[in-house]
């Protein structure tokens, strides 16, 4: 018979020794890339075009792409994103109707990112005819970032305390001022941290834009939404699985550069919620 | 008492969405400049008698209402009503101080720029008027522009007042305006009332039947939802008609 | 004065009325956009049931080019990675969410939180580039496998790309168990571990359940890692050791085939078929998990007194 104290001492083993499990990979997975792709970033490998079927020269385009892209995807979830944040929290009763958008919401948050890519094909590439294009990407990355956006903006509403609602209504405030002077002030920085930690998705995904968006290989910067263009994420999968010959440095290289781009995201995020946690009123 | 009524509520019953009526057959009514004060046992119904003369219970889903209330002999139920011009009329503070998270002015100016007041000169006198009505101009002249929330709890309790009264309105609710305040704090918002009651019509909970005594110039007695007793407030403290008032009255005062 | 007041009209009526409409619509556009994306996957996938025979669809071999469009390895290759990765994530993600929670002291947890919120923001194609690179050499290694591209692989990767939405699902659940139960549990002389184990789990099952669940429905859709790393081969994976060979999973499957397939052919239709299948799956895990999320869900929605 193990005593208490000597059973807790083993669970209590157990469970640190997962979370090393869990973490330390990570940790060496992000060291082993920095190590590895360091060597290859240079000023021309950021600015410069692909040349020699991509083994040499730069990733600027994918770079481009991958930045218009987030930008696209924000312009799309943003408003969509954030009005039904505002209804969910602010109109929205507790009604069967009210269940089934919590539903929707939750069931988009996972469908698989490749069956977006599908519906994006089906829907804005072939049927609205926009073609492979900025626009057919930007879409179907703002559906995927949808549930994550309406779901983080609408916590950032609830927190804000109801009393505020209460008393701009009581001095005459209708319930769109009232959000729009009490709420959506105070709110915002948890909502602007939400869409940022959608885009984080959107600009690290690949699935999505493989058949709406994405150019194998286009040396060139787009000139209009209608136009395709290179990606980071595809341009990883390019260069590490359908050419062969390639630099390992050049593709360790491209990985850094999308981490850094998508974890920085993550870094804005924090930077605005500990900023504004500091300068909260209440 | 032969003024005309300025609040006429009749046959007042109010359901939340579920069990018994949380008012029940209400009939009273309030006369302008009187400062009336509604008082009674926690849950009595105080607090949803007061938010129906502002229509904040609005707020509340699943309600149902019968009677009428007519505020200068208008119903405020009645379709097409503005309700949020009705709220401006009837302004009201609460228990707790709530400063809005911005400064000073910005709190007292909030009402009339939700109105449309753009005017930076109007905003400007309305702001000195309401500080000074509430005794708090003198207080705060220097620093308008600072957060709100940086004034003691009393302050904070006058300037939310200030705040009301910037609505220009003509009836001012108060449910325990004085429940967190110190009694120095308490005594200053006790004066201003008196001497606001020359321009509104105050309707107030108090935070003691002693409160009540002090200030009222009428009392209605609330118990359960129903309406006891009202009387003006020297002969109900002092000659009771219902048993339950005196008992509740004299258990107060030991 | 007061009736002129009273009938003021507000200030911007319409202005109001409009951004109010705006809302509602944005409120109701989840509904109409999962309708939407079943709808456009149905009228691209539907023809696949009709114009190939049921036999055939849910055959055993997947040769597109010879017409044979059997889907039972795609099936069975996504459910053997994801439940591999289902059991190596679920006791570390739970374990983690224990640690994190309730053991670790407040610094570690501070350090332990961002860098499974890092993990959580590595991109799919990235985690499976150092699969191919990193993992899978060490694979054919040390298990002496002919490839260290297998289901094995995949799994390991999905595990670990599963494990932010399972610990911190898993950790609110426990973070939610009301401390009266704790207190409880120390009042009658139980140690930490023993509160944890009887009282703190049991109360946080469900929860724990849903965070299962939602690391499940990630894992069954994941593609690009999973497409890099396990091999590809549409092979029925029934072997005693499938775990440790090469198979092709759904997801894997559309990514990798529907670049290079003619709009309209059957090819093309059955690959949407199997954009639905994979929709309906993750559709009914995410349905019932999150029937037990919105039970327990904020339940305010537009009360403001009381
Ligand atoms: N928003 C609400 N929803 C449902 N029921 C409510 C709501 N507000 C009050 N009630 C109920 O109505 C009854 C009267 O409550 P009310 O708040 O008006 O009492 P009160 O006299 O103001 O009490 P107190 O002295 O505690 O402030 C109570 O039974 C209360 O539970
Ligand atoms: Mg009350």
């Amino acid at each position: 018979m193990i005593s208490r104290q000597t059973s807790q001492k083993i669970a209590f083993t157990l469970l640190t020794l997962a979370a090393f499990v869990v973490v330390v990979p990570i940790v060496l997975v992000v060291g082993y890339i920095v190590v590895q792709g360091a060597g290859a970033i240079s000023w021309e490998f950021l600015t410069a075009m692909p040349r020699e079927g991509m083994r040499e020269g730069g990733i600027l385009p994918a770079v481009v792409g991958t930045v218009v892209l987030t930008f696209g995807t924000a312009i799309v979830a943003m408003p969509i994103g954030i009005g039904a944040a505002i209804y969910l929290a602010e109109y929205a009763r507790d009604t069967w109707l009210t269940r089934l958008i919590r539903l929707a919401i939750i069931n988009l948050a996972g469908i698989p990112s490749v069956v977006y890519g599908l519906f994006g094909l089906g829907l804005f590439v072939l049927f609205l005819n926009f073609g492979t294009s900025i626009l057919a990407g930007s879409l179907t990355l703002g559906l995927l970032t949808l549930p994550v956006v309406i779901s983080t903006a609408e916590g950032a509403i609830l927190s804000v305390p109801q009393s505020f609602r209460v008393v701009s209504i009581s001095l005459g405030g209708t319930r769109w001022q009232t959000i729009r002077h009490q709420v959506l002030p105070h709110a915002l920085p948890g909502i602007i941290t939400g869409v940022i930690l959608g885009l984080e998705r959107a600009a690290g995904e690949t699935a999505p834009i493989l058949f709406t968006v994405a150019a194998f290989y286009l040396p060139r910067l787009p000139h209009s939404i209608l136009d395709q263009t290179m990606a980071l994420p595809y341009h990883l999968y390019v260069i590490s699985t359908q050419v062969p010959g390639m630099p390992v440095e050049v593709q360790f290289g491209t990985a850094l550069v999308l981490l850094i781009l998508v974890l920085s995201f993550n870094v804005i995020a924090t930077i605005i919620r500990s900023h504004f946690r500091r300068l909260r009123q209440w | 008492m032969t003024e005309q009524a300025k609040f006429l509520i009749e046959n007042l019953t109010f359901y939340y969405d579920s069990g018994p009526p949380a008012l029940r057959n209400i009939n009273l009514t309030i006369y302008p400049h009187e400062i009336l004060v509604i008082f009674g046992p926690a849950l009595s119904g105080k607090s949803t008698l007061l938010r129906l003369l502002n229509r904040l219970n609005d707020l509340v889903y699943d309600t149902r209402m019968e009677g009428r209330i007519l505020l200068d002999g208008e119903d405020i139920y009645a379709p097409g009503v503005n309700v949020t011009e009705l709220r401006r009329q009837v302004g009201m503070v609460f228990a707790l101080p709530i400063p809005l998270p911005t400064t000073i002015r910005g709190n007292v100016t909030y009402g009339p720029r939700l109105a449309g007041e753009r005017n930076r000169a109007r905003l400007d006198e309305l702001t000195e008027q309401s500080l000074r009505a509430a005794a708090l101009w003198d207080e705060v002249k220097d620093r308008l522009d600072e957060p709100a929330n940086a004034l003691s709890g009393g302050q904070q309790q006058r300037l939310c007042l200030a705040r009301v009264l910037a609505l220009q309105p003509e009836v001012i609710l108060l449910d325990n305006p004085t429940s967190g305040l110190d009694p120095l704090s308490t005594a200053k918002v006790e004066a201003s009332l008196q001497t606001l009651k020359r321009d509104y019509t105050i309707v107030m909970v108090p935070h003691s039947v002693q409160q009540a005594a002090r200030i009222a110039d009428r009392a209605a007695f609330l118990l359960s939802g129903e309406l006891i007793e009202h009387n003006i407030a020297a002969e109900l403290f002092t000659r009771p008609q219902d048993k339950r008032t005196e008992d509740y009255i004299t258990g107060r005062f030991g | 004065m007061t009736e002129d007041r009273r009938n003021e009209q507000q200030r911007h009526p319409w202005g109001e009325f409009f951004i109010e409409s705006a809302i509602k619509t944005c409120g109701f556009s989840a509904i109409i956009f999962v309708v939407l994306i079943f709808s456009f996957l149905f009228r691209e996938g539907a023809p696949a049931f009709w114009s190939v025979s049921p036999s055939n669809l849910f055959g055993t071999r997947w040769y597109p080019t010879f017409g044979l469009y059997g889907t039972l390895p795609l099936i069975l290759g996504s459910l053997l990675v994801t439940v591999g990765a289902v059991i190596i994530a679920l006791p570390l993600g739970v374990a983690t969410a224990i640690f994190v929670g309730e053991v670790a002291p407040h610094w570690l947890r501070e350090v332990l939180k961002p860098l499974i919120e890092v993990l959580a923001g590595i991109p799919s194609v990235v985690l499976g580039f150092l699969g191919m690179v990193a993992l899978s050499p060490l694979v054919r290694q040390y298990l002496h496998m002919p490839t260290g591209l297998t289901a094995f692989t995949g799994a390991v990767l999905l595990a670990y790309m599963s494990l932010p939405t399972i610990v911190s699902v898993a950790e609110d659940a426990i973070d939610a168990v009301p401390k009266e139960y704790r207190d409880a549990a120390y009042a009658l002389g139980a140690t930490h571990w023993q509160t944890i184990w009887r009282v703190v789990l049991p109360a946080a099952k469900s929860g724990v359940i849903v965070a299962v669940m939602l690391g499940i429905g990630r894992a069954i859709g994941e593609t690009m890692t999973v497409m890099m790393v396990t091999g590809n081969a549409a092979r029925m994976p029934l072997e005693w050791n499938a775990l440790f060979m090469p198979v092709r999973t759904m997801t894997a499957t559309i990514a990798a085939e529907m670049g290079e397939v003619a709009q309209g052919s059957t090819h093309y239709h059955v690959l949407f078929a199997v954009g639905i299948i994979l929709f309906v799956i993750t559709f009914i895990i995410n349905a019932v998990a999150s029937l037990v999320i919105i039970r327990g869900g904020p339940k305010r929605g537009g009360r403001l007194l009381g």
